[in-house]
């Protein structure tokens, strides 16, 4: 199989495309995608500084790659979850990239650790206030990711949610009907309140196989094992169910997501958005959240998940 | 052909020669949900791959 677009050997196909890469055409690509994107959904500009949170694995690694590379300043934060036989592994991972990351661009690595600036590592925390383990991530990590982005001022906080993440939640979202997760389904989220950082997708455009493809072809040391904790949870159900889809009808997941955007796009320009266009989101916002009565980060109650959350761990650690 | 696969750590044996495509099928994985790597390079749906040839089809897949 030859490049679509020089001709040369191929070493990827991706059949929604109906195209074939070799690895410079297949990296210019990859940077197309995602510079379309950033443009596309006004997610930043050459002079924002770009917080990015990473984990180790291929996504978040080859998201500061590539945007380190399009010429952004940009910056990451890893959180430390203390996972035994994963998170040791996987913070290596950041560091060494990291530490080149440092010597080309100048960028910075900024470290959480859940064990001490927590009290315990996750699994302990999530036994404590009885919760699922991935529940107690999320709230740590969207928490400690958007309090550092608001306290160093950064302009934006970027993840590594890709094509198959975004498919994967637009398909959980309408199967239970949850319409208030999908007014937050875009790949920009805006700063809508003081305290709540600007935070964008910039890899949503790219399936997870391509953004591996990229780490592989770029030489990018990610940790391939999955999270210990991961293990059956209802996305990769989702992802599997819908690349058995991609596979029978190449496209199926980018037609899917893509198409909803397109949909509450037209919605909002053609003034019918209701809840689901940003400004209406925003709107929205402002008129429920206010500031958390312990930390003063945004929250719909009096105090913030997060706070709530250790408040229960201290009480069940104390007992 | 060596074949390394992941989730969990195992190898199996592949009778050689097989287009990736195949191998892939064989083992009854998505082409979607993985890479075919022959030493350090991808390889393409349609690479024939030969006896002798060591391979990864390493998963793509993560449940964040």
């Amino acid at each position: 199989m030859n490049c679509t677009k020089c001709k040369s050997k191929a070493v990827i196909d991706l059949p929604r495309h109906n195209a074939a890469f070799c690895r410079p055409c297949f990296t210019t690509y990859a940077h197309e995608q995602v510079a379309y994107a950033i443009k596309h959904e006004r997610m930043f500009g050459r002079d924002d500084r770009i917080l990015v949170a990473v984990s180790g694995g291929k996504d978040s690694l080859a998201l500061w790659d590539i945007l380190l590379k399009l010429g952004y300043k940009v910056d990451a934060l890893y959180v430390d979850l203390g996972i035994p036989g994963y998170s040791a592994t996987s913070r290596e991972k950041v560091e060494r990239f990291a530490g080149a990351a440092a010597r080309t661009h100048g960028a910075t690595l900024l470290i959480h650790t859940v064990q001490d600036e927590e009290g315990a590592g996750i699994k302990e925390l999530s036994d404590l206030v009885h919760r699922p383990t991935c529940a107690t991530c999320g709230t740590i990590k969207r928490y400690q990711f958007n309090k550092a982005a608001v306290e160093r001022d950064y302009d934006a906080m970027a993840t590594g949610h890709n094509l198959d993440d975004e498919a994967a939640r637009l398909l959980g979202n309408v199967l239970h009907w949850q319409d208030e997760y999908l007014d937050k389904q875009g790949p920009t989220l805006p700063a809508s309140v003081e305290g709540f950082a600007k935070k964008v997708k910039p890899l949503y455009r790219l399936s997870e196989r391509e953004i591996a493809a990229y780490a592989v072809l770029n030489k990018i040391d990610y940790i391939v094992e999955e999270c210990p904790m991961a293990k059956g949870s209802k996305m990769l159900l989702y992802k599997e169910v819908l690349n058995r889809l991609e596979t029978e009808s190449p496209g199926t997941k980018h037609r899917f997501y893509w198409g909803f955007l397109e949909q509450q796009a037209l919605r909002q320009n053609s003034g019918q958005a209701g809840a689901t266009a940003p400004q209406s989101m925003a709107e929205k916002d402002r008129s429920l959240l206010h500031p958390c009565g312990t930390c003063g980060q945004p929250t719909t109650g009096e105090i913030c998940s997060y706070c709530k959350m250790m408040a229960r761990a201290k009480v069940a650690h104390s007992e | 052909m060596h074949v390394k696969l992941s989730h969990p750590e195992r190898s199996v044996e592949i009778k050689g020669p097989k287009k990736a495509r195949d191998v892939l099928r064989e083992l009854n994985l998505v082409q979607e949900a993985h890479l075919v790597i022959r030493g350090d390079d991808l390889v393409t749906e349609d690479e024939l791959l030969k006896d002798g040839d060591v391979v990864e089809i390493r998963p793509v897949i993560s449940g964040g």
